[in-house]
């Protein structure tokens, strides 16, 4: 296996961000009361971790080594801000729902962190390949949880009724069905890691 | 009166953690023990409370030049220099109350709840309970109760995990999940408040 596949799958299986590194949970927990919107924001988020990645890593050598972190921000910071008026016009539906987590994606964990941990010190092209394998990982864990949650809550997956209008645990859709449901799906990932 | 509902609002109806999804991170990272839980709190009570009060003015500035979508870039700018000033400032001032939240300054900036709530009080999107007008002196009072709200959650959650390192779990469930699921059943408990407000 090449270099490049070996970096884009690392953030999907090995290093998942949201069930091995456990990192940006805000968003996770937040925007999965169903998978649509789920999806939303994982893609919204691999769009911004894929650009910083790129722009970071083509930037490295000019940005001296004391400022780096505010320099990261501010780069984060135009990609979100760049997403959020795209959104805003052509998406408006699922910019209202997703709302405040939408300029949260600049303290997201993951982005800063992939920013220091891989694009500060790799090529451009490795760089874009981790921000697209990252940006999946935590897009299909987004999606998971969310159709998790929206099938246990309201008995839909994707907006498709699978079961009866009246079917569904509520407590699923609300605040403490994202922490429940977020660790049993942890505790199956390490069941089966273990094997 | 209303005043006093923004604080059984904050911190009980919306904690910002168990029904709003803001700072997790910190919730579950500084957790531990009950100490750390405390200086974690005291900071983000002391930035939250400052930062929005500095956030609000400069969206008075941002209205007023028509530079709304410089919003995110430059809040995110000056909390990080805020927090930074804050720690220059307490090391020179109070070495002691230094030594206990120097720790924990640096791991504000990307705390989400910071900016989240930031932004809320900025736009005036904040929840707020009936009767009360978005405003400096509500957003300021709401901050400060989201962040005790932030702390009261903390100390408890710091509380049950220091309990639940003697308690026997299973293999798959150590770490993250256990703390997931106490954290889901503590959310439950705060449903509890809700239509209190």
């Amino acid at each position: 296996m090449s270099n490049g596949m070996k970096v884009l799958t690392n953030g999907i299986l090995k290093e998942n961000p949201t069930f091995v590194l456990v990192l940006g949970m805000c968003p996770t927990l937040a925007t999965t009361t169903s998978a649509i919107n789920g999806m939303s924001m994982g893609l919204a988020t691999m769009f911004v971790l894929i650009c910083s990645n790129i722009v970071i890593s083509l930037l490295k050598n000019l940005i001296p080594d004391k400022v780096r972190i505010p320099a990261f921000i501010v780069v984060i910071a135009t990609f979100v801000t760049m997403v959020q008026l795209l959104m805003q016009a052509y998406l408006p539906a699922i910019y209202d729902v997703l709302g405040l987590f939408i300029p949260l994606i600049v303290v997201n964990c993951i982005v800063l962190g992939r920013a220091e941990a891989f694009a500060a010190k790799n090529s451009v092209g490795l760089s874009a390949l981790d921000g697209i394998g990252m940006g999946l990982g935590f897009t299909l864990a987004l999606t998971l949880l969310g159709a998790v949650r929206e099938l246990l809550g309201t008995g839909a997956c994707f907006g498709f009724h699978l079961f009866p209008d009246n079917y569904g645990a509520l407590v699923f859709v609300l605040a403490p069905g994202a922490f429940i449901a977020l660790a049993y799906l942890m505790v199956i990932i390490n069941k089966l890691q273990k094997k | 009166m209303v005043y006093f509902l923004i604080f059984i609002s904050a911190i009980f109806v919306n904690n910002i953690v168990l029904s709003q999804f803001l700072g997790i991170c910190p919730f579950l990272g500084v957790s531990k023990k009950i100490d750390t839980a405390m200086g974690m709190s005291a900071a983000v009570i002391f930035v939250l409370t400052l930062a929005t009060v500095v956030t609000y003015l400069l969206q008075m500035l941002l209205v007023a030049w028509g530079l709304e979508f410089l919003q995110t870039i430059l809040f995110i700018l000056i909390i990080a220099a805020l927090v930074q000033m804050i720690e220059i400032i307490l090391k020179k001032i109070s070495p002691s109350l230094y030594q206990a939240l120097g720790v924990f300054l640096p791991l504000i900036t990307t705390n989400c709840c910071i900016l989240g709530v930031a932004i809320l009080v900025a736009n005036g999107t904040e929840k707020l309970p009936m009767g009360a007008e978005h405003g400096m002196l509500t957003g300021t009072l709401f901050a400060f109760a989201t962040a005790l709200g932030f702390g009261l959650a903390l100390i408890l959650f710091a509380g049950i995990r220091e309990q639940l390192a003697l308690a026997k779990v299973p293999e798959a469930m150590k770490g993250t999940p256990i703390a997931l699921l106490t954290a889901g059943l503590l959310a439950m408990a705060f449903m509890g408040f809700s239509g209190v407000v």
